[in-house]
């Protein structure tokens, strides 16, 4: 019956490398069924992280590519880890593989540009010149080499969404689409004194996206940075506010994969989160719902951008192929077709249609407000852990659980944990990134 | 030649068990072990093995395992008794219930673990019912951090209802097996259904409960797909460390420590069992 998943895990990578030097050499084709007429070359698999919903899943298959004419593409989703073992474990066995291209989180790319398994696709990106696509996110694909290793596929951010009941817990002269943390903190406390209920949320779940909140939006918010600033004292005293807000908080938090269901369960009424985990609830009722910018700290209203990024391995099975699926998904028409079917946003310069589902307008609205503000600053996914990304996440997800969740010291917790971030810069040979600025050596925690 | 044809039959059947052992299991194992103390540069090590330890969830994750282990292990072996008495019983419908137990067999662990979600979570059927029959005016939030007694009971409960019928499955099985003859002699003399289960049903079952008892402790120390879903962060058990170590922190080399930390325990209480339970020779002579 069941085993241990990360028992099965272990065992994966040793069968997939078995399985892997089974096949990939025989050529078999990875067709995903039909249209492949004799020019376009073999077929081969997209893996991606993203559009894990089956929903999601089929409106890439019949939306996002039903004008693709290009080789046949078995699109399949699966978990960071599993993806990437897939393409070192191509890559080991020789040849070419079966992945011909893969659609990653800026961050998720990490270890195999480490490794050095993906093609230059500077020339996909000069020949889309004309499509304009965000020069920031150009950057961001370099990995700070000169080589480009993904191009952008589409966008999100995460903010914050509040239903329309807690409106009215509003403190005085707060303007709900500039609102500052401490706001946030007296919004939340005057629900629960007034309702006696706790209403904000925290992604805190296993697959939550706690880390992104903290690394993009409090940490930058409050102290300026990330990795110089991890135990200053304004960091000390966001974790200050933190704890506050936690008094107000849901105590399911810590089982909130995603905020979208809390929220439309009610269970939540204020929660900030990725874009892809708020639609459905604004979907579903756009008329409760509102969706604004993210709070704004002492040192300004960061928030994060997330690239996700079109990468093809040099084992690809058809590296034209795989190019001219860049093209097609990089067009104008397409990139609109993802916003509506699956609720990113194009990265390509084009004008968003006037009739957008209301959900989707709500988003797009908030996203617009957010990197329109006036104190708003935008902060990557973190930048050159490689393999180290996953330590870096857990040393501040741990964190927080120390601090908030169980209570420790705040001044040891920072101090302890310090240690553990400053070691994983020095092993990944980081050097600082976004708020943090730049630095010669491994980013140096102050 | 026929005699060495017959030499060698036990061996040949015994083959495809043992490539198959070897390939999925025990390469693996070794393979996990060296991940657990080589660095990549492939020298050997023991951060890995120190970083596990240090770690702030790992003496948390040992509790909660144990604590899991010793609450649900006896609950089952008792349900599982219960039910397979019941079944074996013949009364009317046994058959029936035969299905009914087993169908928890077929969800997944995680589907099962999201269906007790929803049970109980805040918004969940049972905060629904207790509200409707005005049993509580507010929801009550059972799986709160705050409340470990809650958290933990949910989970057993859950876990119960998930795995008790592959025990009761096996314990039907020796049943089965236990000839009618017993029966039929301890009716003649008179015994009583109680006495004839303590001094003639749990005797001869002793084989089918050992095995039970150890792949139940087995399952009790890998658990954690129940555990993901109704608590998350909240309790950290083993098996979830060594997977969260492996896909979310990417780290591989903490989660065969992990792993194979949960191999060695294992392997105790397997060995224990199987001492404390097994057949004595005098037994087996019978």
């Amino acid at each position: 019956m069941q085993r241990s998943k990360g028992m099965r895990a272990l065992a994966l990578v040793g069968a997939l490398a078995i399985l892997v030097t089974a096949c990939s050499t025989t050529g078999t084709s990875g067709g995903g069924g039909g249209g492949a007429s004799g020019d376009v070359g073999k077929g081969f698999a997209f893996e991606s992280t993203q559009f894990t919903p089956v929903t999601e899943q089929e409106a890439m298959r019949q939306k996002i590519l039903g004008a693709w004419k290009g080789a046949a593409i078995e699109y399949i989703t699966d978990m960071e880890p599993v993806i990437i073992d897939r393409i070192i474990a191509e890559a080991k066995a020789g040849g070419t593989g079966q992945i011909g291209i893969i659609g990653l989180e800026n961050g998720q790319f990490g270890s195999i540009v480490a490794g050095n398994y993906l093609n230059d696709l500077s020339k996909v990106v000069d020949r889309n010149k004309d499509k304009k696509i965000n020069q920031d996110m150009l950057t961001l694909g370099k990995f700070g080499g000169s080589q480009q290793l993904y191009v952008p596929w589409m966008q999100a951010t995460y903010f914050l969404v509040a239903n329309k009941k807690a409106l009215q817990y509003l403190p005085s002269g707060a303007d709900v689409n500039a609102l500052t943390y401490d706001q946030l903190i007296a919004w939340s406390k005057n629900i629960t004194e007034k309702t006696g209920q706790k209403r904000f949320g925290w992604p805190l779940g296993n697959t939550g996206l706690i880390h992104r909140l903290l690394q993009g939006y409090w940490y930058p918010s409050y102290t300026g940075g990330l990795v110089t600033t991890y135990k200053s004292s304004e960091a000390a005293t966001m974790w200050e506010k933190i704890k506050e807000l936690w008094q107000y908080s849901n105590p399911q938090s810590t089982t909130y994969q995603n905020m979208q269901e809390p929220l439309q369960s009610e269970e939540v009424w204020v929660a900030m989160d990725h874009a892809a985990r708020l639609i459905n609830v604004l979907k579903a009722k756009p008329d409760d719902f509102i969706a604004v910018p993210a709070p704004a700290g002492p040192k300004g209203r960061y928030y994060m951008s997330v690239v996700v990024g079109l990468g093809i391995p040099k084992t690809s099975p058809n590296v034209s192929g795989a190019e001219a699926l860049i093209d097609h998904l990089l067009k104008p028409e397409t990139q609109i077709i993802t916003l509506r079917e699956n609720s990113f946003f194009p990265v390509v310069d084009v004008k968003l249609p006037d009739d957008l589902n209301k959900g989707l307008k709500l988003e797009a609205d908030a996203v617009a407000k957010q990197s329109a503000a006036k104190d708003a600053k935008v902060v990557p996914l973190p930048v050159g852990l490689g393999s180290k990304g996953g330590d870096f996440n857990k040393a501040i997800t741990d964190t927080f659980q120390r601090i908030v969740v169980k209570g420790e010291s705040i001044q040891t917790v920072l101090g302890e944990q310090a240690k553990i971030v400053q070691q994983v810069m020095v092993d990944a040979n980081a050097k600082c990134w976004g708020p943090d600025g730049t630095s010669s050596g491994p980013c140096q925690v102050k | 030649m026929r005699a060495r044809t017959e030499e060698l039959l036990p061996f040949a059947l015994l083959l495809p068990a043992i490539v198959f052992l070897v390939l999925l299991i025990v390469i693996p194992m070794v393979q996990a072990l060296f991940l657990a103390v080589q660095a990549d540069s492939g020298e050997l090590t023991t951060d890995y093995l120190n970083r596990m330890t240090v770690d702030t969830n790992f003496s948390d994750a040992w509790r909660n395992t144990l604590l899991l282990l010793v609450l649900i292990v006896p609950l089952q072996i008792v349900l599982a008794l219960a039910m397979a008495l019941l079944v074996h019983s013949r009364i009317r419908g046994h058959a029936w219930f035969l299905y009914v137990y087993a169908i928890p067999l077929a969800i997944s662990d995680l589907a099962a673990g999201i269906l007790w979600l929803a049970v109980f979570t805040e918004r969940g059927y049972l905060n629904t019912v207790a509200q409707g029959v005005g049993a509580i005016d507010t929801p009550r939030v059972f799986l709160s951090f705050e409340s470990f007694p809650s958290l933990l009971a949910a989970i057993v409960l859950a876990e119960s209802w998930r795995a008790t019928a592959i025990v009761m499955v096996i314990l039907v099985a020796g049943l089965q097996l236990i000839p009618r003859d017993f029966f039929e002699a301890a009716d003649l003399f008179g015994a009583s259904r109680i006495r004839r289960t303590i001094h003639v049903v749990l005797p001869l079952l002793r084989p089918s409960l050992q095995s039970a008892l150890i792949i139940r402790t087995i399952f009790a120390f890998q658990t954690f797909a129940v555990v993901l879903a109704l608590a998350g962060r909240n309790m950290p058990v083993i098996a979830g460390e060594a997977y969260a170590w492996y896909a979310n922190n990417r780290n591989p080399h903490v989660a065969a420590a992990y792993a194979i930390l949960l191999l060695l325990f294992t392997m105790v209480a397997t060995v224990l069992y199987l001492r404390v339970l097994g057949l004595r020779e005098a037994e087996v002579k019978r």
